[in-house]
């Protein structure tokens, strides 16, 4: 049987987030091009992107910012956006916890939701890797994706204006976490927990701040639980 | 315009709050066990918040100032019916691009 080698781990953490590869290019783009149209300059941009690397929030940041609003909101508004990062960390802290501190902070540094959403996967289907392999991968992961993203929002910047208008790059956000979300249905409980945080959303979009966000995931992930409760209670009867 | 001071303010804040949310869990928990109800709770954390985030920019999306539009919705739709059924992000993200671009060309 052939071991599994680190160089074999950082190869395949690379391979299997290559995908986004065709996401990041467009999104952090389009980042640098509507920051610079904001009035940002190409250094501002580009330390925005190393700084935070969070699209989401950084495209929150940005619009709150031109909309004048308080300091103090665009912070926590963009931070509210991210709070899903907690969460990422929290469900990533059973694989990686015991790892030696800086590499702890480092990961923390690189977690996206690619890579969040790469690395559990593969921890899952592969429970006996070791800690050092976790590790490995998941610097493999963030491989194609972190140095992209810096590179590509200084590129997006930089070209400016000469970006044509009309490509609905405002969608390649959804359309990303739609294909990333979908192969992550594996049972009942996790459809569960889509559709009551989707409902919940959907009815919570009136919240100020992204707030409604934060509800709705915590209000879907206890769903989730709960179905997953429910079908073990109903395993349990039927043996 | 945005300020410039405003502007610095807000990245140095992003910044240190961004990573002190990502290193919560995995910096100060560390390698102590967590209780069974949260790892319960946190497997269903992508699946939960990433819909949610979504699912508005899909209804209302900003581009076209919130209002509901054909090309997006059916763009949303193929994209997570072609990632159920092959499981595959990258044939998800290009059959929904397709799509997206096809209906934004034909339906004008």
């Amino acid at each position: 049987m052939a071991t599994t080698t680190a160089k074999s781990t950082y190869l395949k953490g690379i391979f299997d987030s290559s995908p986004f590869i065709l996401v990041i290019i467009p999104f952090a783009s389009l980042f640098g091009l509507v920051a610079t149209e904001a009035g940002l300059s190409v250094v501002e941009t580009l330390t925005f992107s190393i700084v935070v690397i969070a699209g989401a929030a950084q495209f929150t940041a940005l619009q709150l910012m031109q909309e004048q609003a308080p300091t103090l909101v665009v912070i926590i508004s963009s931070l509210a956006v991210n709070l899903r990062m907690a969460m990422y960390s929290a469900a990533l802290t059973p694989y990686i916890g015991a790892a030696p501190l800086w590499q702890r902070a480092l990961a923390a540094y690189l977690t996206v939701d690619q890579s969040y959403v790469v690395s559990v996967a593969e921890y899952e289907r592969r429970p006996d890797m070791s800690i050092a392999l976790r590790m490995v991968y998941f610097f493999g992961v963030v491989t194609p994706i972190v140095p992209l993203w810096y590179g590509f929002t200084f590129i997006g910047a930089y070209l400016g204006a000469w970006f044509p208008d009309g490509w609905a790059l405002d969608f390649a956000i959804p359309i990303t976490f739609l294909a990333m979300i979908a192969p992550m249905f594996r049972t009942l409980a996790h459809v569960v927990a889509a559709l009551v945080a989707v409902a919940v959303s959907l009815l919570a979009a009136g919240i100020p701040y992204s707030l409604g966000l934060m509800v709705a995931g915590i209000v879907g992930m206890m769903a989730g639980a709960q179905a997953e409760l429910w079908q073990e209670r109903k395993r349990g009867r039927a043996e | 315009m945005i300020d410039k001071t405003t502007l610095w303010i807000v990245i140095i804040a992003l910044g240190i709050g961004s990573f002190f949310l990502r290193f919560v869990f995995t910096g100060f928990v560390g390698s102590r066990a967590m209780p069974d109800w949260l790892l319960r709770h946190l497997r269903y954390t992508a699946v939960a918040i990433l819909p949610a985030l979504v699912a508005p920019q899909v209804i209302w999306p900003q581009a076209t100032g919130g209002e509901t539009e054909p090309a997006r919705l059916a763009a949303a739709c193929v994209t997570l019916l072609v990632g159920l059924l092959s499981k595959n992000v990258i044939a998800a993200i290009l059959s929904g691009a397709f799509t997206l671009y096809g209906l934004l060309y034909f339906l004008g």
